[in-house]
């Protein structure tokens, strides 16, 4: 009895303080005053970087944090100016964006689809923020994805690699800038052939997610295509630590090609088991048996050590490039922090810069104006050459990098070559490919 | 056929690891009566020895070297170890590929310390508490433990390689070829396995531990400082997730989070070959290991998907569903 | 009241008010300040404290009343939430099919596990349902993805069938809702600086929560109850007096197994996307936790517990370096540096850290957890009467 007259009394009760103050309908509510979701009322602009703190991908959420604050220096004019100069679009003033100065928070995914939604809805709900970026795996991305499709602001990808993204789960306020599954093995697959031949038998492990996969059947079938054939694939669980029983098999399979799609720990782990099982100087069918690592990151080429020499991968930026536009951010990057940044680093950077410019562009912070000054955007000198952001599925068109682990590294950061910067023509593909059908952009949500 | 013996070696190994660790928690289930959710994270700070000492080794002197720039423009640095100074090239770069082995040396009395402040400062206040309180205490010690390690060595796993001599593979018989490390980790194992043993069997101290095991207040009523001896099994049981950890650092390099990895595993493992039991640990450490490296092969994986990924829990059902208390688990232990 | 004494009826009445008044109570500090960092009355939170309340008061259930622990708990709420999904997509953005479905779903979940895993005791009960959980969790993020769509989580599609609702072509998704209530509509309240924001996602939450408690009291008091905390005690005993305690402590595990569910089922009513993670033993894990922390074999404790688990997770991993530089500004540039660098390990990234400590020292220094502290508190207040007001909200831990 009391406790329906308690919720009729805390009712009232709110009730009668809400005539007292201005009861004002705020995010995720039909009859809103503001325009759009969290519109920046003040001198300020709140955007939400959402990294992996906790974890294994921990490093490089830090890595993507130093990136962001970088970029926010250089947005509200502090600093070098970073790749700002270099940017073909010169719209940014340094005077943040849109006249406001940027601010910025920062929350944890713990690489959990749960709490990353649970962080970034922190910050759209507590803090305000207009735009969320970051994360370090696909299903972080695509889960905070749905999640500012549905708030109603723009989600700007961090690193992120499955077709997915881009693909069956594309999502209008989500853009990406990092390169896919599918882009890795159409740049790669050249290069195999130049440098292994067009007859190799390959024996995949995948890690048994939805990544793992996307990347095995991207590389699968551009192998496929010339000439090579694929022996076996093995899905591994993503829980696993050691790869011994997955590699020993490789051994009197006949194949002579090793190709990891794993990422992170996974791929540290199972580079360093098919080395110790001497893959490496092994001799199959009189050809050298070869490791390929498809989606390499210099962060983790460290936590593999010594076994990373030779090995062949794709990565979506190093910093070893010498156009303008990488050369400014590492000297802006290194001179802060006395190290050179990875590929997170830049994506998420460039991310933010895209953000910043597409807002001042479209004079608005409103999503459905962002989206619009983003889609089929081209811009360049931001270290990948000519870019393109598709307007179709929101994914970035650009050269990717073919790397090889370096033979004789100079320092600890020098530890992958260049082999060949493959031209985005290359890496492109048509909007209803196959391995990116099934989901549907939607509209812009401006939330409100 | 050669497929099998591989899978079987691969299972050894695996087995090598968790049986250590499942041999050092019963250790302190058995004495002590305390659950050791910190014990996952022994047996990583074990492994960081390893990358402590790789890392001392290495300390070095710069001198800048005119010829190279680093990635900024700037002149670079060149690092020479001062062991390499000290004693010239060669036996300065020989000690410091020898690091694991002397890492092993080394983790040997910081783990035995690291043990008895543990058990001293912290868990001798959990005797008689519930289990529930020793797992909370315990968890939110493991969290500290690896919170300080990410702290120092961050997230990302760090190399503690093999000494050159035995990284290579062995040939054991025709098309049977195996890494060397990994046949001195199972040896390894197998002998402090058996030195564990061995201990407790041989010595007039394994004894009065094993009767303490058994009937704690008798002991006590005889006459003998039971609890001190109980401090030092868990000094032992330290070590021992130490060298475990340590010797495994060129199997799979360290992280920070790789004891909570192993650890529910290893629980699983100790309950498997029933409470209380020794034997029963090592044993099921190594029929659990074999069990997963056969599960993970294609035949299984095809004949039923996912297998590989849930065999171990599976097994740990059918077993405790067909013996009550696991492989060799005694009446009345945490039941 | 409702068949409560009065003891009961004040923790109930006390329960009801904390919640209700949650968005002010959460929101102590003006919007504006620095300290507004600590503020947790923010809509996605509050939900999360009430949904682990929930859950951690039904972990109690089987825990603190019979004594067994189980570790595998999360796959209830996992399941439960992958059903209340399901039910999105299939049926309606309705939340109330969703959450029965997820109920009666974890139920039997928790039927046959239970009834396969209360065959052991113990430590062996404990493996049992951990190895179930884990299980689930692997199968769920790679065997199972066509059901559970794998690492992503499942989530909501445009093109989901959804035959109740009526067809839905504004090319973005439809929002949970009760009876056409959207749950994610909120009202802002501003008073002075103060910033106060009422959801109604977080009031459906509450009222369940409230009912769950309600619950939770009755049972702690039946003869039922009682019979659970006879097991606890001695079960050889209970054995001998002719009595079988197995469909006891199956129906107590049922039950908190549904508990698991109806938060699985609110958490994906409040944000429609069940991940697997939600199921691994980290999860199941967090609720053990909640529980100790709180207080065991207490009704308020889990409650408790599960707030400040999730508070940590959510405020203090938000808590950066420019945010700390931010509260120490007006000192002088050395002593705001030495203070930054001597917090910064045990914020932001350092959440974990903190985390540890605090789980560490609560059980060394309040064996009964946080209600212990609570009760040292009321104690130091109230001088002689401690035992009285100490059996209100705490049963006696049995051993």
């Amino acid at each position: 009895m009391s406790k329906t007259n308690l919720t009729r009394r805390g009712v009232l009760k709110s009730g009668a303080v809400a005539g007292a103050g201005v009861a004002l309908p705020t995010i995720f509510t039909a009859s809103s005053a503001a325009a759009y979701t969290n519109e920046p009322t003040g001198g300020t602009v709140t955007l939400g970087f959402n990294v992996p703190q906790t974890g294994p991908y921990a490093d490089e959420g830090a890595d993507e944090l130093r990136a962001y604050e970088l970029a926010v220096e250089h947005l509200n004019g502090e600093g070098d100016g970073g790749m700002m100069p270099t940017f073909s679009s010169k719209e940014l003033q340094g005077n943040g964006i849109l006249g406001k100065k940027v601010n910025f928070v920062t929350g944890d995914t713990q690489t959990k689809s749960d709490a990353a939604r649970a962080s970034a809805k922190s910050m759209i709900e507590k803090d305000g923020a207009i735009m969320i970026s970051g994360g370090s795996s696909s299903g972080v991305a695509v889960a905070v994805q749905g999640l500012c499709q549905e708030a109603g602001v723009i989600f700007m990808a961090g690193l992120t690699h499955s077709n997915d993204t881009t693909g069956k789960d594309k999502k209008a306020n989500g853009f990406r800038h990092f390169f896919n599954g599918y882009m890795s093995a159409a740049a790669l697959a050249p290069v195999l052939k130049n440098l292994y031949g067009t007859d190799r038998k390959a024996y995949h492990l995948t890690a048994d997610y939805t990544w793992g996969w996307t990347q095995q059947e991207s590389i699968a079938a551009a192998t496929e295509a010339m000439g090579w054939e694929t022996v076996n694939n093995v899905l591994t669980p993503l829980a696993a630590t050691d790869f011994s029983s997955y590699i020993a098999p490789v051994l009197n399979s006949g194949a002579d090609v090793l190709v990891l799609n794993h990422y992170g720990g996974n791929m540290v782990n199972s580079l360093t088991n098919a080395v110790q099982f001497g893959l490496r100087n092994k001799q199959v069918n009189g050809k050298n048996f070869e490791i390929v690592v498809p989606l390499f990151s210099r962060l983790m080429a460290r936590g593999a050590g010594e076994n990373i020499k030779g090995i062949v991968g794709s990565t979506n930026w190093h910093w070893s490039l010498q156009d303008e536009g990488s050369k400014a951010f590492v000297k802006s990057f290194g001179t802060k922090y006395g190290f050179p940044p990875s590929q997170a680093a830049h994506t998420v950077y460039c991310q933010t810069l895209l953000y910043a410019d597409a807002a001042q562009r479209a004079g608005t912070f409103n999503p459905c104006g962002i989206v619009e000054a983003l889609e089929g955007f081209e811009f360049d000198g931001l270290g990948n050459g000519k870019t393109l952001y598709r307007a179709e599925d929101h994914q970035c068109f650009k050269d990717v990098l073919v790397v090889k682990g370096k033979e004789n590294p100079t320092s600890e950061f020098d530890l992958l070559e260049v082999v060949e910067v493959t031209p985005a023509a290359q890496v492109t593909y048509p909007p209803d490919h196959p391995m990116f059908a099934g989901g549907a952009l939607g509209t812009c949500n401006p939330g409100a | 056929m050669d497929g099998i013996i591989l899978q079987i070696l691969n299972g050894l190994d695996k087995g090598s690891a968790y049986a250590l660790i499942a041999l050092g928690l019963t250790l302190i289930f058995g004495t002590l009566g305390v659950v050791n959710f910190a014990h996952g994270a022994l047996f990583m700070i074990g492994a960081f020895c390893a990358v402590f000492v790789q890392r001392l080794l290495n300390l070095s002197f710069e001198t800048v070297d005119p010829g190279k720039t680093d990635f900024l423009g700037n002149p670079s640095m060149v690092k020479t170890p001062y062991i390499e100074s000290w004693f010239g090239h060669d036996i300065g770069s020989a000690i410091i590929d020898w690091s694991v082995p002397l890492a092993v040396l080394f983790s040997i009395p910081v783990m035995i310390l690291i043990g008895f402040v543990m058990e001293r400062g912290l868990i001798k206040h959990f005797y008689k508490r519930e289990h529930a309180d020793q797992i909370l205490v315990t968890f939110g010690l493991a969290i500290v433990l690896q919170e300080v390690i990410k702290a120092f060595y961050g997230a990302n796993p760090i190399q503690t390689p093999a000494p050159e001599a035995l990284s290579g593979i062995a040939t054991l018989a025709d098309g049977i070829v195996y890494p060397v490390w990994r046949i001195v980790y199972f040896c390894f194992a197998t002998v402090i396995i058996g030195g564990v043993f061995a201990f407790l069997r041989f010595t007039t101290f394994g004894m009065v531990v094993r009767a303490g095991m058994e009937d704690r207040e008798t002991v006590g009523l005889l006459g003998i400082n039971i609890d001190r001896r109980f401090t030092i099994m868990f000094g032992i049981a330290a070590a021992v997730a130490g060298m475990a950890g340590v010797m495994y650092g060129p199997i799979n390099a360290p992280n920070y989070h790789m004891g909570m990895d192993f650890l529910v595993l290893s629980f699983v493992v100790v309950v498997v070959g029933g409470m209380g039991s020794l034997p029963g640990a090592v044993a099921a450490g190594f029929l659990l290991g074999i069990l997963e490296s056969f599960a993970s092969t294609t035949w299984a994986t095809t004949t039923i998907p996912g297998i590989n990924q849930i065999i171990i829990y599976l097994v740990a059902i059918i077993i405790l569903l067909t013996r009550p208390r696991g492989l060799l688990g005694k009446k009345g232990v945490m039941e | 009241m409702f068949g409560l004494n009065k003891k009961d009826s004040a923790l109930l009445l006390l329960v009801a008010i904390l919640t209700m008044m949650a968005p002010f109570i959460l929101n102590p500090f003006p919007t504006d300040s620095g300290l507004a960092q600590f503020n947790a009355g923010y809509p996605d939170l509050m939900q999360r404290f009430v949904i682990f309340g929930i859950f951690a008061i039904g972990f109690n259930i089987l825990f603190g009343l019979t004594g067994y622990l189980s570790f595998g708990h999360a796959a209830f709420l996992g399941v439960g939430s992958y059903s209340a999904v399901w039910m999105f997509k299939l049926l309606s953005m309705n939340i109330l099919p969703a959450v029965i479905l997820s109920v009666i779903i974890a139920g039997l979940f928790a039927l046959v596990i239970g009834y396969v895993s209360l065959r052991r005791s113990g430590i062996y009960f404990s493996i049992l349902t951990l190895a179930f959980a884990q299980m689930s969790f692997a199968l769920a993020y790679s065997v199972l993805t066509p059901i559970t769509n794998g690492e992503t989580g499942l989530q909501l599609n445009l093109d989901d069938a959804r035959i109740l609702d009526p067809v839905n072509d504004s090319g973005s998704l439809p929002v949970t809702s009760l009876f056409g209530l959207e749950m994610r509509s909120s009202f802002d309240l501003a008073v002075g600086p103060w910033d106060f924001t009422f959801s109604v996602g977080y009031y459906v939450c509450a009222i369940f929560l409230l009912l769950a408690f309600y619950l939770a009291i009755r049972i702690f008091r039946s003869p039922f109850g009682m019979m659970l905390r006879a097991i606890k005690s001695n079960q050889q005993r209970l054995n001998y007096t002719g009595l079988n305690p197995r469909p006891y402590t199956l129906a107590a595990f049922v039950i908190s197994g549904m508990y698991a569910g109806l938060a699985g089922g609110l958490l994906a009513s409040m944000d429609p996307l069940a991940g697997a993670e939600r199921m691994q033993w980290t999860a199941s894990g967090e609720v053990v936790l909640m529980t100790i922390l709180g207080g065991v074999g207490t009704l308020i404790g889990p409650v408790l517990g599960a707030g400040l688990i999730k508070y940590f997770e959510n405020i203090f991993s938000k808590i950066n370096d420019t945010v700390l530089h931010g509260w120490f500004s007006f000192l002088p540039d050395g002593i705001e540096d030495f203070l930054v660098t001597i917090i910064h390990p045990f914020v932001g990234k350092g959440w974990h850290l903190t985390l540890g400590i605090i789980f560490m020292l609560v059980v060394t220094f309040l064996p009964g957890g946080l209600v212990e502290g609570g009760q040292r508190i009321a104690r130091l207040f109230r001088g002689k009467k401690t035992k009285d007001g100490a059996d209100g909200a705490k049963t006696e831990p049995a051993e």
